[in-house]
């Protein structure tokens, strides 16, 4: 098939509309996480270990779906999952002031073996891959029936929804209301904070906590809000792209769902590009494309000056 | 304004310690001491928590490890296959000790080794075609030389991102990991295919010349080792006795200091970001001339984390990286045999990887602490 040809069979109409709505649900996993590191950056602590996190989400919600048959013990579980493995992060570079990088990184790292040790415990390499039910799309009343906004805002699973209502709500958290207000002190300068009577060292915990329960919640989306199983390496690089998100919309939630909105669109125009092209074009340079578009949305970001100026920096107490 | 305190130096991994020449400075053997006993109380606390992994799987920890080291160093095979795997992981940590040091964090090794591995390739494929009579000391230098520059060039986009528009380099040399996986995934499934392998993911042979020499008969062990340990003496030498290492490790520990004396931040990175990846180039370079003698999809069993673990838990200190190489390329080769033995997956040894960096790194904090 030829390009033109490509082109103007994703322009049709039902073709399009589908492709719009695919792209919400694939930017729902990196909204997810994004959000979560948009607190724990702006408290200052560079968590580079979503990646494990969120595969961490993934299998310990499918496990927990899988045993107990219900979506929402799943969903409880991995987001716990998660947040119990980043108490590890937290005491390393909180209290004993490791360096983040290094220390999230070899978490994330840790956490990536441990799950595929799990997964090969649980399930095996049995050829038919166990299944659980996913969250089904819910029709809302009404909305659904406007014209293309409906079929691609108001048709989506119950997760994709709150991803969409999480965002208003982390906003007003980070800038109305005095946590957020702390939290981002901490980021700024918390030698000050703390003179003002805030706990640097609880906040940074509670902040990295928020993170990974996130995380935990956007690999849960992986399996429970999706695919219904569970693969190796199911994350494929999200949680790195949530975290250049977060840099790329400047620790703001609303300009960072933007990006994952782009993201998702990209995504998902790539993968029907490559349905329609068959093997014209080989698919791993469509691959490609969401990791490279990465790096020059960092690029694009960078003109504008930002961000937490302690990220980074443990914070010792005289 | 940053606060000085809390600078991240990569001297200073942790809680303000200096772990630097970890065994090798003389003047204080008793801290050096500490120090070693420090590193393998880590390395035996990670083993340990694997133990316990794999009891709560339902293996015997005890059948496991020996499995494990008898498949590293049970026999002279398995002692030369141990050596082989470690050459890889020996160049990449290398690698990334220089990156570190100068506070520039290259996590792309494994990009960079993918790419060295596609220059080497295309390299002996050039040559295979256009100068088929080449003697091998050329053509091995040639293929050493791009599989160099290929690594060493695709870790300085990474670093001019970082000099030119600040852009953190760990997410772009981890998004520049996977878009080199599946470039080499591309020419193997798609341009370099060989025509006679059946449809098997792997490019035709390189120019034979191009062929690193084997060192010993009936083991793959080959030229590739000895290259590598020549590099722990050369990096040695770069970084402590010329005036670039200086500037590098001048930059990594103190860039406010650097700036002041005169040295270029962006020069000292970018420099920095190349010779790093050109070490990880040559870790592929190695693997296609002195093993494969091909490109192969997915060749790499992740050498580039390997390497990175080695640096951190060798102190960024070259000569330390040897032996801590060394005993990686055994967990590597072990970890097939341990797999096979008691039926589990060969991850649980990143897992004990990972969790040696974090222990010795936490204890490090513990001894600052109790020092004082």
């Amino acid at each position: 098939m030829t390009l033109e040809q490509t082109i103007s069979a994703l322009l049709q109409e039902p073709v399009l509309i589908g492709l719009l709505a695919a792209s919400l649900r694939m930017a729902t996993p990196l909204v997810f996480a994004a959000l979560g590191q948009v607190f724990t950056q702006s408290a200052g602590v560079l968590d580079l270990s979503v990646e494990g996190l969120m595969m961490v989400g993934a299998f310990f919600g499918f496990v927990g779906a899988f045993y107990s048959g219900s979506l929402w013990i799943g969903v409880f579980i991995g987001m716990i999952s998660a947040a119990l493995c980043s108490l590890l992060m937290a005491f390393m570079s909180v209290t004993l002031r490791a360096n983040q990088t290094i220390v999230s990184i070899m978490l994330g790292l840790i956490l990536e073996g441990l799950v595929t040790f799990l997964n090969k415990w649980f399930f095996g390499s049995g050829y038919i891959p166990p299944k659980t039910a996913v969250f089904q799309p819910l029709t809302i009343p009404f909305l659904s029936d406007l014209p293309y906004v409906g079929q691609i805002l108001f048709q989506q699973n119950l997760l994709v929804y709150l991803a969409l209502l999480l965002v208003p709500i982390v906003s007003v958290v980070l800038y109305r209301t005095t946590f957020g207000l702390s939290l981002r002190a901490i980021g700024e300068n918390p030698r000050a904070a703390d003179a003002a009577g805030i706990n640097v060292f609880k906040m940074q915990y509670v902040a990295i906590l928020i993170g990974s329960l996130f995380a935990g919640l956007s690999g849960v989306f992986l399996t429970l809000g999706w695919t219904g199983l569970y693969t190796d390496n199911i994350t494929a690089g999200r949680g790195w792209l949530a975290i250049a998100l977060v840099f790329f919309g400047k620790w703001n939630p609303y300009r960072v769902t933007l990006g994952a909105l782009i993201f998702g669109l990209v995504n998902a125009v790539q993968l029907r590009v490559q349905a329609l092209s068959g093997d014209t074009v080989a698919h791993q340079l469509l691959l490609m494309i969401p990791y490279l578009l990465c790096i020059l949305a960092l690029i694009g970001a960078s003109r504008r000056a930002g961000g937490p100026a302690n990220l980074t920096v443990a914070y010792r107490r005289e | 304004m940053k606060t000085l305190e809390g600078d991240t130096t990569p001297a200073s991994l942790g809680a303000g310690v200096v772990i630097q020449p970890l065994i090798f400075r003389w003047k204080s053997v008793r801290s050096g001491l500490i120090r070693l006993g420090i590193t393998l109380i880590g390395l035996l606390t990670a083993f340990g928590i694997g133990a316990i992994l794999l009891i709560s799987v339902g293996a015997n920890p005890l059948v496991a490890y020996q499995a494990l080291f008898n498949g590293a160093f049970g026999n002279q095979f398995n002692l030369l296959e141990t050596l082989v795997k470690s050459t890889p992981i020996l160049l990449v940590a290398l690698g990334v000790t220089f990156a570190f040091r100068s506070s520039t964090w290259n996590i792309g090794s494994e990009g960079q080794l993918h790419m060295g591995a596609v220059g080497a390739t295309l390299a002996g494929l050039a040559l295979k075609a256009w100068l088929p009579d080449l003697t091998p000391p050329l053509a091995i230098l040639i293929l050493i030389w791009v599989g160099f520059l290929f690594g060493g060039g695709y870790a300085a986009v990474a670093g001019l991102l970082k000099v030119r528009w600040g852009v953190n380099e760990v997410i772009t040399t981890i998004m520049l990991n996977f878009v080199a996986v599946l470039f080499v995934q591309y020419l193997t499934f798609g341009p370099l295919r060989d025509p006679l392998a059946s449809g098997q993911p792997i490019s035709p042979t390189i120019l034979d010349a191009a062929q690193l020499p084997r060192l010993i008969a009936r083991s793959r062990l080959n030229l590739g080792f000895i290259l590598a340990c020549a590099s722990v003496i050369l990096v040695y030498v770069v970084l402590w006795r010329t005036t670039l290492g200086y500037k590098i490790r001048a930059v990594g520990s103190n860039p406010r200091a650097a700036r002041q004396a005169g040295i270029s931040f962006s020069r000292s990175v970018l420099v920095a970001m190349f010779i790093s990846g050109g070490l990880a180039g040559l870790a592929g370079t190695s693997e296609i001339a002195g093993l494969h003698f091909r490109l192969i999809n997915s060749f790499s069993p992740g050498y580039g984390a390997a390497g990175t673990v080695v640096a951190l838990l060798a102190g960024l200190h070259p000569l330390a990286v040897l032996p801590t190489a060394i005993l990686f390329g055994g967990l590597l080769t072990g970890a097939d045999t341990m797999a096979r033995t008691v039926q589990v997956s060969t991850s649980i040894i990143t897992v004990i990887q990972g969790l040696m960096v974090l222990f010795v790194m936490g204890s490090q904090f513990l001894v600052s602490k109790w020092e004082r």
